[in-house]
């Protein structure tokens, strides 16, 4: 049975920010005005989290990318009166828009405060409104939307390992962030799979989750800083 | 009011004279006051509209700031709605005579207020335009869910439980012919007080009394549910249900002080709200600050032994952090300033009643506040940057509005209903004073015959 998930290796993450801005265009998220994004108001589905730790001049800068954790056993769609928030059988975690009626109960009830709110209707400068992603629909004012892991992508790929006759190989279905990462850095695939690196890797070691306590059994796994 | 109505009046016996005036005559003050709370309404109307236009990024609300006024107004309300049936009911089914002329004006505010409950979640609603979906989709598992389930079964219960027992007055309204007589013989639906018509109502209002108490229960436990069952640090706790239940009785009690204050005043009902009265209520309301004081020990005692990093960030922002403010002021208007009060026998008068009232419905605003806030602007995983919240004047104005109209429509049922029951007066004084002594007498030994052959 597959289940997506990704291993990040965070000697790797140099905090470029490469994954937070591909997920961004490849998912069509709306840019925010600065005062509002003070506000708390900004979307990332990827977002490079950074901390500083020591006291100047002897300070450590540490990267985390931390997109949705894609739970196996998701608080969130627990709690959805609506049945919006949803995991589907390959374990990935998504969000209907047109059904979802923007409560936000979901957002309270992650661990990993990964869910984002359209406190608006969602904009775009005009120069990017031209370049908008087709295969991910646009979300409507008053509803929460959330990392996908670019399911839209797997759709895309299945199809087309279908047309050629082959079985879906671990290249052929990549999340934006997980293509783009310059180190390599963040790694996906299908965490069952013998033949996808992130099987072997999650039993790395250096391999933790986040909150694992929680019991929530989270698809993201960290490599942990050898030092 | 008009001539031929006052000879009407006139006619009535004396109980029912003062008890239906209000219903006949309205005085300027009471027009005033609803003009200013009808466009406060309206003013909270326009600031609706204005969110649902624009969307919900007209409210100080954030990420992670989700939920704010809206939801602690709307736990509020359902709180304040616990008032009316459950104490109503609770001192029905405990036979407590004294009972008889406050229940009728309790259980308007359940069903008035618990309207202004309902509308809440559904002005936080991102896509209100959606909200038959929980018909369509139903997700049974989740605990909003169960909510909207036992808030309509309340709804339904609690206004039938209002309605019952308010036949036979409906009944006297429609007899004496000062108003609306087709309304009043629609509402009365033929009842004539006959014996048979009196024994099947009394039935009916002992299964009813019993029956709300559950739902009740239900309600508001289920409220608390919402938070609990999520794994908030402070939210996640067994004591949230009956932590819950505890904090409505206790502002439905203030909140029936704050009434009856009030209508004594405006119609003149000292002989029905005696000194009695407020010192029944009084001593409730002690007994409450009490067992508040003893909950909220017992949740944050809880919460700071166990020493999670989690659940003390939260903790340490209540207690001596950004929001040790509305803490400490919710401690003294739900603790200090009714114990204070209550336990002193020449404060439980309708003055210190009043005061301690309006200090617990305070509180217990604040209480919610507390429980929302905090922990929603510390989230389980860390941000970036702290979490804030400052409501904005679109909320402030929706909750001025939602205030307004709860006072509003109250004012105005006074108006249509008579405010205390005017049977139940009736019955007590024919009755029940005779079957009360009988019942005592029932309690003591039966009087021994000094008998003979004792050892």
């Amino acid at each position: 049975m597959t289940r997506w998930g990704m291993v990040i290796d965070l000697d790797r993450c140099t905090g470029c920010g490469a994954c937070e801005v591909a997920c961004k265009s490849e998912n069509n998220i709306a840019t925010v005005a600065p005062d509002q994004a003070d506000m708390g108001r900004a979307f990332a589905w990827m977002r490079v989290m950074t901390e500083v730790t020591g006291d100047f001049p002897n300070t450590t800068m540490r990267f985390m990318p931390r997109p949705c954790m894609h739970c196996d056993n998701p608080p969130c769609v627990q709690v959805c009166p609506v049945g919006a928030t949803y995991i589907n059988p390959e374990g990935i975690v998504g969000q209907i828009y047109p059904r979802c009626i923007g409560c936000r109960y979901c957002a309270n009830a992650c661990p990993y405060t990964v869910k984002y709110f359209n406190w608006f209707v969602p904009k775009w400068p005009a120069s990017e409104r031209a370049h908008l992603n087709p295969d991910v629909s646009l979300r409507p004012k008053g509803v929460i939307e959330k990392c996908t892991f670019c399911d839209h992508r797997l759709q895309r790929a299945r199809e087309d390992a279908r047309a050629e006759g082959r079985d879906l190989r671990e290249e052929d279905y990549q999340p934006a962030c997980a293509e783009v990462c310059p180190t390599g850095a963040i790694v996906f695939g299908d965490l069952e799979n013998p033949r996808h690196r992130v099987q072997a890797l999650k039993g790395d070691a250096r391999a933790m989750r986040l909150m694992e306590s929680l019991g929530t059994e989270p698809k993201v796994y960290y490599l942990v800083p050898r030092a | 009011m008009r001539p031929e109505i006052a000879a009407k009046l006139e006619q009535l016996p004396p109980d029912e004279q003062v008890l239906l005036r209000p219903l006949v005559h309205t005085t300027s003050r009471f027009y005033i006051a609803a003009g200013i709370l009808g466009a406060i309404v309206l003013w909270g109307i326009t600031a609706y509209v204005l969110q649902w236009r624009y969307g919900l990024g007209r409210t100080g609300l954030n990420r992670p700031e989700y939920w704010g006024i809206y939801i602690i107004d709307f736990v509020f309300f359902i709180g304040i709605s616990h008032a009316g049936t459950l104490i109503s009911a609770i001192l029905r089914v405990s036979k407590a005579e004294w009972r008889r002329s406050i229940t009728r004006s309790a259980e308007f505010i359940t069903v008035l207020v618990l309207g202004f409950g309902a509308i809440n979640p559904i002005i936080d609603l991102g896509r209100p335009d959606r909200l038959l979906n929980v018909f369509f989709h139903p997700h049974l598992r989740s605990p909003l869910l169960w909510d909207i389930m036992s808030i309509c079964l309340y709804f339904t219960a609690s206004t039938i439980y209002l309605y019952i027992p308010m036949i036979p007055d409906l009944a006297i309204v429609r007899d004496a012919g000062i108003k609306a007589p087709w309304f009043y013989r629609l509402l009365a639906a033929g009842y004539q007080d006959t014996p048979t018509q009196r024994a099947r109502l009394e039935r009916v209002i002992g299964v009813l009394a019993i029956l709300v108490i559950p739902i009740a229960v239900s309600v508001h436990t289920i409220i608390g549910w919402i938070f609990a069952m999520t794994l908030r640090p402070m939210w996640h706790s067994t004591i949230f249900g009956p932590y819950f239940v505890m904090g409505a009785i206790y502002s439905g009690i203030a909140a029936i002080l704050i009434a009856m204050v009030i209508l004594r005043r405006a119609y003149g009902l000292g002989q029905y709200f005696k000194p009695v009265h407020f010192d029944y209520m009084g001593r409730l309301l002690l007994l409450f600050s009490l067992l508040w004081f003893y909950f909220t020990f017992a949740e944050y005692l809880t919460a700071f032994y166990g020493k999670e990093p989690a659940e003390m960030r939260t903790f340490w922002a209540k207690v001596a952090g950004p929001f040790a403010v509305p803490f400490w002021l919710m401690v003294i208007c739900c603790f200090v300033i009714p114990l204070a009060l209550m336990v002193r026998r020449s404060m439980r008068t309708p003055r210190g009643t009043l005061i301690a009232g309006i200090a617990v419905v305070i509180g217990m605003w604040l209480e919610r506040f507390n429980i929302v806030v905090p922990t929603s602007v510390n989230p389980r995983w860390e941000l970036e940057s702290l979490g804030h919240y400052l409501p904005s004047w679109v909320e402030l104005s929706i909750l001025a509005g939602t205030f307004a109209g709860f006072v509003l429509l109250y004012m105005v049922a006074t108006k249509f209903f008579p405010i205390v029951s005017i049977w139940e007066i009736k019955e007590g004084r024919e009755e029940s004073v005779r079957q009360v002594s009988e019942r005592v007498g029932g309690y003591l030994p039966e009087p021994v015959a000094p008998s003979g052959g004792g050892h």
